[in-house]
């Protein structure tokens, strides 16, 4: 059996291996190769060096928009963390409708980030107009929208991996727990939390990338205003490539950079948790 | 048990095969396709305006019918151009025929544009000044509809409230107008000023179309046709306009950054004001206010001397020729466009109104800078030439601008600046405009 699979491995491996060639690996080489150049379409470059990297690091926005991106990943992943857990322990309870909620919590990860982005737009302004105030006059009303936005899209997907984790624990140890007279705080922080590691990684993990890689909300809710001050990273880059003349090169040579962060902050993120986890 | 496996895996490896074969017929059929005619060329057309995307289609289908030449026509989404074009014309099949808005289009694109300079079609323009030269002096773009914009106005309304057209000269007279108006807002039931949107889908009325008057005055004063510094001479008759606009209008200055183009002109085409800064483009939107209303005035920013003034109008849609394009395709390409401005058919399709194309539909409605331009029956046409025949027309200088991200930086400047409406807002306004220019027209590697 063991034989068979190895001698036909090639066979199933190959059209998603030629897959991940084609629509991965060939375009990131070229991505690559790109931001060492100038070009205007992507088959017609002339190679230039670091130049797009040193304008790339120069550009003050890109700053800005590091700092903004990096405090909305973290103030995202702790919110969605935090309620997506409370709701899933919540929804483990033997209640009454548990089903229904899951689904309704899960609905909004349906809708595209564009369309939630305008409708939530629509909302925002609506609240703002009271006021006399509206969405694109201050960086932090974007910023509290769009953490308002993700959470709600985000929340029901994280909650789902979150009751699959619970669902795993044994009664047995959680039994065990009371009858030693653990309090439900105790049972939830020694038992079921370290229980959950292996959950807790791999929502961080996604929070956090998609976090950093955060593009259609923004662009439809805020579309970087007031003056670039609410543009995160992903939007930053394809502004810098269609906004100016020329300017092609460094978009890449963002991206590249915008790259390497969010590879080297997901690998930092899942040691630490991965280092917690145990085994059951 | 193992047999079984094995004629498992040798029908799935006989599926894919199969699939495969099909996929790389697939491909074969669509390289042979069109081939049966005579052709000798094709052409594809990545066509910049997308409300006139079914008449292209058409056209081209009418002329693939009468030549044999195959004509592609691909239409880009609002505002996706230069995204489109920039994948199209990495393609191996790239399209022969494209769009650039001006000099700093061109510049981007300079390295794909063929020298129009002997071809037929050069022989067709009335006016040298739609030929879009490069720095070598060839003509790299040639414009193939020119258009106007102004301040579109509702007659009715304007009569309504004790006015004629006639009554506005100048910015003073246009100032005094809209004031009265708006004192008497309640009573008349309408504002004087459409919402200045600045959403955007309506952004660039201002920070493009409107910006064109103190960069079109600086030019003249300064005697030039482009710059890498602007001065902002006139920034100060630009805030004045821009007051006028942001406090006169159906909405709050502080909500103009949710307020869209649609919003605008459902606010013209309902009553709702008088004024509306938008262009000949908009015809078809606001013809539902009734022809016999519509007027058009300049946009007067109180300049000397602007009585004497007209309507902007000029051309950001110029048609330039993939030289990497083959030589056949290069042929049928020239062919196709001169075709299109000299057949009767072509001719009627750009400029005709209802009924224009062969198949009954409604045609482009454009005013086309070539011998063969019909009479137009857009009304706001019509008028913008009225007012141009002894007047002087105002350039259209913002295909200069240096980059999309100093109007961007113009534009969120204005709307920070109509929430609240400080001298140091309009600070920022200027440093967008002044500082910004200087940096994008250096950042710009052109």
């Amino acid at each position: 059996m063991e034989k068979a699979i190895k001698k036909y491995l090639p066979i199933f491996v190959l059209p998603t291996f030629l897959a991940f060639l084609i629509g991965f690996a060939a375009p990131f080489l070229l991505g690559l190769w790109l931001s060492l150049c100038d070009f205007t379409t992507v088959t017609d470059a002339t190679f230039v060096g670091f130049s797009n990297f040193v304008l790339a690091v120069q550009d003050t926005v890109f700053q800005h928009s590091f700092w903004y991106t990096a405090l909305f990943t973290v103030v995202s992943v702790l919110v969605i963390n935090v309620i997506a857990f409370a709701i899933a322990l919540a929804l483990t309870r033997k209640l009454r409708g548990t089903n229904l909620f899951r689904t309704v919590f899960f609905m909004p990860n349906l809708i595209g980030g564009i369309v939630l982005g305008y409708i939530w737009q629509l909302i925002f302004n609506g609240i703002l107009a009271q006021y006399s105030q509206a969405l694109n006059l201050n960086e932090w009303y974007g910023f509290v929208g769009l953490v308002i936005l993700v959470a709600w899209q985000q929340i029901g997907y994280m909650m789902i991996i979150y009751i699959a984790g619970l669902q795993s624990i044994p009664g047995d140890v959680l039994e065990a727990a009371a009858i030693d007279g653990a309090s439900a705080w105790r049972r939830l922080v020694d038992v079921t939390i370290p229980m959950m590691m292996s959950s807790i990684t791999i929502c961080m993990f996604l929070s956090l990338t998609n976090g950093f890689k955060l593009f259609d909300q923004n662009l439809s809710l805020t579309a970087g205003e007031p003056s670039k001050m609410s543009e995160m990273l992903a939007l930053n880059i394809y502004n810098t490539f269609y906004g100016r003349v020329g300017w092609e090169g460094v978009g890449q040579a963002k991206a590249v950079i915008f790259c390497l962060i969010v590879v080297a902050i997901g690998l930092i993120q899942l040691r630490a948790t991965r280092s917690k986890e145990v085994q059951q | 048990m193992l047999m079984k496996r094995r004629q498992f895996v040798q029908a799935g490896l006989g599926l894919m095969a199969g699939a495969g074969a099909v996929a790389l017929a697939g491909c074969g059929g669509e390289q042979g396709g069109g081939g049966d005619k005579q052709a000798a060329g094709k052409v594809y057309y990545l066509n910049f305006k997308p409300e006139q995307d079914a008449q292209w289609q058409e056209l081209a289908e009418l002329y693939t019918e009468e030549t044999g030449v195959p004509v592609t026509v691909m239409t880009a989404a609002s505002g996706q151009y230069e995204t489109t074009l920039k994948s199209e014309m990495a393609k191996t099949d790239a399209p022969t025929l494209f769009q650039v808005n001006g000099p700093v289009g061109l510049a981007s694109w300079k390295d794909y544009c063929y020298d129009l300079d002997d071809t037929d079609i050069m022989g067709q323009l009335t006016k040298e000044d739609y030929a879009l030269k490069g720095d070598d002096g060839k003509t790299k773009g040639i414009a193939y509809v020119i258009e106007s914009y102004g301040i579109i106005c509702n007659t009715s309304l304007l009569d309504k409230a004790g006015y004629t057209t006639d009554d506005i000269t100048n910015f003073d007279s246009l100032k005094a107008v809209a004031e009265d108006i708006t004192a008497r807002k309640d009573e008349l039931g309408f504002s004087a000023f459409g919402s200045a949107g600045m959403d955007g889908s309506s952004d660039w009325r201002f920070k493009t179309h409107l910006a064109n008057l103190p960069i079109y005055y600086e030019y003249q004063a300064d005697g030039i046709d482009t710059t890498d510094a602007i001065k902002g001479t006139y920034l100060d008759n630009y805030r004045q306009i821009w007051d006028l606009y942001i406090n006169n209008a159906t909405c709050e200055p502080t909500q103009l950054s949710t307020k869209t183009a649609d919003d605008a002109t459902a606010e013209f085409v309902t009553g709702q004001c008088v004024f509306y800064q938008n262009g000949t483009w908009e015809y078809a939107n606001v013809a539902e206010a009734g022809d016999e209303n519509l007027a058009l005035i300049p946009i007067y920013i109180g300049v000397d001397g602007e009585e004497s003034q007209g309507i902007c109008t000029g051309s950001e849609n110029y048609w330039c020729v993939n030289k990497n394009a083959s030589e056949e395709d290069i042929q049928a390409t020239l062919d196709f466009i001169s075709w299109c401005v000299t057949s009767e058919t072509g001719v009627k399709a750009m400029c005709g109104s209802e009924g224009a194309m062969p198949s009954g539909e409604a045609g482009m409605g454009f005013v086309i800078p070539f011998e063969a331009n019909l009479e137009s029956t857009n009304v706001l046409n019509n008028l913008a030439d009225e007012i141009n025949a002894d007047k002087t027309p105002v350039k259209w200088c913002f295909s200069t601008m240096p980059s999309e991200e100093w109007k961007n930086g113009v534009g969120s400047a204005l709307t920070t600046y109509a929430a609240d409406q400080t001298d140091g807002n309009w600070d920022g306004v200027v440093t967008a405009f002044v500082d910004g220019w200087a940096t994008e027209a250096a950042a710009s590697k052109a």
